[in-house]
């Protein structure tokens, strides 16, 4: 029996106890000596001029040491750039403190360090700052006819791909067809955790940053190109995050605003946005998706056609892939994809959970709905009808695709055969009661990343590798893949991320920390192992002679032939017999481009939900999600499914609720804090089944994982949405779905 | 947050003379509401009279078979407190509505009284607010008001009251006692809060310095057949976009004795006694139910994005006193939507 088998199995977090012990250790958590306080001042108008900053007044208070704005930052980085991270769009990134002008509402204007943060706070409450406004446009509604393609876009982007077939003719000719637009207003991530850094000034020129961010690399590489600093003046360290869901993939103005005072005082420094700056700092953008289908007599797709526009920044091409996703969920042969992009006058859109994906599935999957009725078919069986076992956008096979499987066990285990088809056909509990489903598709990618293994000569491995942890569970998995791959206790295993004197690993985002960062880690492991079995085969008797690396095993701390087990030798007899105190290796891990070039990758997902609408006061409960997901081989059974619960919070989130308001008077977000901005709480959320359909797949990756932090959140808003349509035979195509728009 | 002085009142008097004391100071009991604002610079006292460890925390019968709040009794000891449970559910039920129970647990009643609104353009110093700057503007006229008043507002302000207990209270008319500078009095609490007419700096008819002392409710508690309905954006945790409350006495399906008031709606508690006499001596229908509905909102004004409450106003009132009719609402039942 092997102990070691860690993979696949459902072990508690690694770092559970350090969080309730509150030992885990956050970036506003580094209590630095001699630290000073920076609070940001942020613009109240939307578009001008800053004309004058009365800095004076403020700097004379006792304690107050400097306000920090346009008039006295020093010289920084000149070029684009310099100012450019990992994912930054096309465009000239936000240049903080860097000029008199406003291009966004809440832009920041000034940061006022003082001794205290109280001290800070209040200063910044107290300066005075003249404006000088023009006119701004902040309204989607204005733009409908000035959409633009973006040029390039981010890293990942891909513009959607030309049409194929004869879309327009086919949908002339199709038996139905329908044809609807579709609505969401700006989303903002609202982590818990704010935005804060913590620079300790180390002397002599040098700072380590402790700041929240899901790419600790990400953030050195700013730093060193906005301030100059040399690559062993600047270190970045993220140990722990409260949360990031994409509003930490870039630098934010904290960490700029912290480090600037701390190269300028000489004094370490930090800074801590408020909530409502928590709106100042990227959001799902506001999207328009129009949709065009149409089916044959057959009730196959004839015609499929999406086209999206949403907002971005004066000063940056902010971009998602919102409709490439449509032409290969389904099987069709005419398919147009258009998307467009339009300036407005509010800072860069930023990626959020499944950024693009989202937008656009909602779209597509209550299309699908309302064609499925047109078409006079059950929703479950329009898609199977449809069901794309290629992906026609590229012409390849899918490396795995478990989606008809996830569509057999949820529809069982939801009970949907129990559906009638007629809207406002279901009743209970004196509500109208309505089932819908929805499902989605999303990339399953491998990044470039490195790891370092040690391990010490009592048997205990350090692995090592600057990711992060934003509440996935990239400790226990990393942990696990270890642990597992030289045959140890979890216990014997510790794993150490978010510092960037650690091996390099890309910002943690889109879904790919798992399958990246693990095959690092394993390969690392690996190679520290070849090193392990080199010392074992040294005494001229061991049992493991000639035996080449695949030919052994790790497992229960020994190390074996693979087809027999009885030639073993105990790890820490080899580890200490070597007279090393310590071995260790480095390797990285890339995708095998040779291995994936003639397949599609992707995971997918399907939930189904059922509503409770009260026909007369509009009230939506959400009363049950079942969602089933296939990414491939789950790493850990526990913190998988609570990522997947945690997308279909969000999906109920973005269906009923979720909206950050524009007042396009002021150019200004209103709802922007948690009593008004709302999120589900549990009163909003329903029982919720997740089921994941393994997937064998040594395409992808030699773990076969694909990753699973946003599949889950995909087909939840769809499913409720048509399930609302089915309770009450409304269409509401503009989200969030709230009473008025029932009544 | 400006500086501030501070100081722990020991008994009424103490505080009464405290607050007198200090130019721009304020009361504070569980602050849930106050340090908010004062976090924003929307509240900017100068000294804060802390009044929570006042020895006015109890709840106690009155000889004329009422019930007393005391001030200080937090919302949560209130809510389930044995007496209100039995004698004023529909107490409870409000309560219960709204925050969340860590917030109940510090708020007081005095405090939950005094709350002020949550106009989105109130807290946004980037914004002109009558209520908070007199004379710089109403940005909710206009702008976006989906949780502003379609009753009594003014040119002025449309922003609402944001208690759901004030809303029972209002249904169950309690006096409201409060110690000043001039000695003590008693206030109805439907004359407690106010209208914003010219003055929506002002949100209730406290003189200055004056402290509330406590609730004294009557006896009537409307146990049998009472209804606390709030609809909001989500299930828990939302300020109302309407809420109803109502109390009947019945005698079979007549309606003997009736007071209905709404949340969500106005500058303060709505308390509409003209509604309350269309249902006296009227049998408990749908018919009935209807047509005092439509008097509710008969000169109701939408603002463009709350249009939708008069409709929504309309219906809950029908459904709130129809489960108020059928006298199965039991304390401890808050609305969750579907189920």
């Amino acid at each position: 029996m092997t102990q070691t088998n860690h993979i696949g199995k459902a072990p508690n977090r690694v770092d559970g106890p350090l969080k309730v012990a509150g030992t885990a250790h956050y970036s506003g958590e580094f209590n630095v000596p001699h630290l000073a306080y920076g609070y940001v001042v942020s613009s109240p108008i939307a578009k001008g001029k800053v004309v004058a900053i009365h800095a004076d007044e403020v700097r004379a208070l006792p304690g107050v040491l400097e306000v920090f704005s346009h008039e006295n930052v020093p010289y920084l980085a000149w070029f684009d750039k310099s100012y450019k991270d990992q994912i930054a769009p096309g465009g000239s990134p936000f240049r903080p403190l860097h000029s008199p002008d406003i291009t966004f509402n809440q832009q920041p204007v000034a940061l006022v360090v003082a001794d205290t943060f109280e001290l800070a706070r209040y200063a910044a409450a107290l300066l005075r700052i003249d404006y000088e406004q023009e006119d701004h446009e902040t309204n989607l509604e204005t733009k409908r006819t000035e959409g633009y393609a973006p040029g390039g876009g981010k890293t990942g982007f891909q513009a959607p791909p030309p049409p194929r077939g004869n879309p327009d003719k086919a949908l002339k000719n199709a038996t139905h067809s329908i044809e609807a637009e579709y609505a969401h207003g700006a989303q903002h991530h609202n982590p818990m955790e704010l935005f804060t850094t913590t620079v300790e000034w180390r002397g002599d020129g040098k700072i380590t940053a402790y700041d929240k961010t899901q790419g600790v690399y990400n953030v050195k590489n700013y730093l060193m190109g906005v301030f100059g600093l040399g690559k062993d003046e600047v270190r970045v360290v993220n140990q722990f995050m409260g949360g990031g869901f994409g509003a930490g993939l870039r630098p934010q103005y904290s960490v700029f605003m912290a480090v600037l005072a701390t190269l300028e005082l000489k004094r370490s420094v930090r800074v801590t946005l408020t909530r409502q700056q928590m709106f100042s700092i990227g959001h799902r953008p506001n999207t328009l998706q129009l949709l065009k289908m149409g089916t044959n007599p057959d009730g196959t797709l004839a015609s499929l056609q999406h086209h999206a526009l949403h907002e971005t920044s004066q000063f940056e091409d902010y971009t998602e892939n919102i409709v490439n996703w449509s032409g290969m969920l389904y099987q069709c042969e005419n398919v147009k994809l258009g998307y467009q992009l339009a300036k407005l006058d509010i800072y860069s859109p930023q990626d959020m959970r499944a950024p693009g994906a989202a937008s656009g599935n909602v779209g597509l999957e209550v299309a699908m709905d309302e064609m499925a009725y047109a078409a006079g078919l059950d929703p479950l069986e329009f898609r199977l009808r449809n069901y794309a076992d290629r992906d026609q956008n590229v012409d390849k096979p899918f490396s795995s695709k478990k989606l008809r499987e996830c569509y057999k066990q949820a529809a069982a285990k939801f009970g949907w055969e129990t559906r009638t088809q007629k809207p406002r056909s279901m009743r209970a509990n004196g509500k109208l009661r309505g089932m819908g489903m929805g499902g989605g598709v999303w990339d399953a990618t491998q990044t470039k990343s490195a790891a370092k293994a040690l391990i010490s000569a009592d048997g205990k491995l350090t692995v090592r590798s600057a990711t992060g942890e934003n509440g996935t569970g990239t400790y226990t998995i990393m942990t696990q893949i270890a642990a597992e791959t030289l045959g140890l206790p979890l216990e014997a295993v510790t794993f150490e991320l978010g510092d960037t004197d650690q091996p390099e690993a890309p910002i943690q985002g889109g879904s790919w920390t798992a399958a990246s960062v693990g095959t690092a880690v394993k390969n690392a492991c690996d190679a520290l192992g070849e090193k392990i079995l080199k010392l074992a085969q040294k005494p001229a008797d061991s049992p493991l002679k000639d035996a080449k690396y695949d030919e052994v095993e790790f497992v229960n701390g020994q190390l074996r032939l693979r087809l027999d087990h009885d030639q073993a030798v105990v790890l820490r007899d080899v580890l200490q017999a070597s007279g090393e105190t310590q071995l260790e290796a480095d390797s990285s891990a890339l995708p095998n481009m040779l291995k994936q070039q003639g397949y599609s990758m992707h995971s997918h997902n399907v939930a189904f939900a059922e509503v409770e609408v009260d026909e007369d006061l509009g009230t939506i409960k959400v009363t049950r999600v079942v969602s089933a997901v296939a990414a491939g081989r789950i790493l850990n059974q526990k913190t998988a499914r609570s990522q997947v619960l945690g997308s279909v919070v969000w999906g109920l989130g973005m269906a009923l609720m979720e909206e950050t308001v524009m007042d396009h008077k002021f150019g200004r977000y209103v709802n922007h804090n948690f009593a008004e901005y709302h999120i589900p709480v549990n009163a909003d959320i329903p029982h919720i089944d997740v089921i994941f359909v393994h997937e064998d797949d040594d395409i992808v990756n030699p773990l076969g994982v694909k990753g699973i932090g946003e599949v889950g959140m995909l087909g939840v808003t769809a499913a409720i949405a048509n399930a609302v349509f089915h309770a009450t035979g409304k269409r509401v195509r503009d989200l969030p779905i709230m009473l008025d728009k029932l009544l | 947050m400006y500086p501030f002085t501070y100081s722990r009142a020991t008994d009424v008097a103490d505080a009464v003379r405290d607050k007198a004391g200090h130019d721009g100071s304020a009361y504070v009991g569980g602050g849930t509401n106050l340090i908010d604002l004062m976090k924003m610079n929307v509240e900017q006292p100068a000294h804060l009279v802390n009044v929570a460890k006042l020895p006015l925390a109890k709840i106690e019968d009155l000889p004329n078979g009422g019930l007393r709040l005391g001030a200080t009794a937090t919302n949560s000891d209130t809510a389930w407190n044995e007496q209100v449970k039995a004698r004023y559910p529909l107490l409870n039920q409000a309560i219960l509505a709204g925050a969340s129970p860590q917030l109940r647990n510090a708020a007081t009643n005095g405090g939950n009284l005094m709350q002020r609104t949550r106009c989105y353009y109130f807290y946004d110093l980037a914004t002109p607010c009558n209520k908070r700057e007199p004379g710089s503007g109403c940005s909710a006229i206009g702008g976006f008001n989906r949780i502003h008043a379609i009753l009594g507002a003014s040119e002025a302000c449309i922003a609402t009251h944001p208690s759901d207990m004030c809303v029972a209270l209002a249904a169950l008319a309690p006096t409201v006692r409060v110690s000043g500078p001039q000695g003590e009095r008693s206030i109805a609490f439907e004359d407690f809060h106010r209208l914003p007419g010219d003055h929506p700096e002002f949100d209730n008819t406290l003189a200055e310095g004056e402290l509330i002392t406590s609730l004294d409710l009557p006896e009537k508690g409307f146990a049998k057949h009472f209804a606390y309905l709030k609809l909001r954006d989500r299930h828990s945790y939302a300020f109302a976009l309407v809420s109803v409350a109502v109390g009947l006495e019945m005698d079979g399906d007549t309606i003997t004795d009736a007071r209905l008031a709404l949340g969500g709606v106005a500058h303060k508690p709505w308390r509409d006694h003209s509604a309350e006499a269309l249902l006296k001596g009227q049998h408990a229908t749908a018919e009935t139910f209807g047509r005092v509905a439509a008097h509710v909102v008969a000169n109701a004004v939408g603002q463009g994005s709350n249009d939708f409450k008069i409709e929504l106003a309309r219906r809950a009132i029908v459904r709130a006193l129809k489960q108020a009719a059928e006298g199965k609402q039991e304390a401890g039942d808050v609305y969750l939507g579907g189920q």
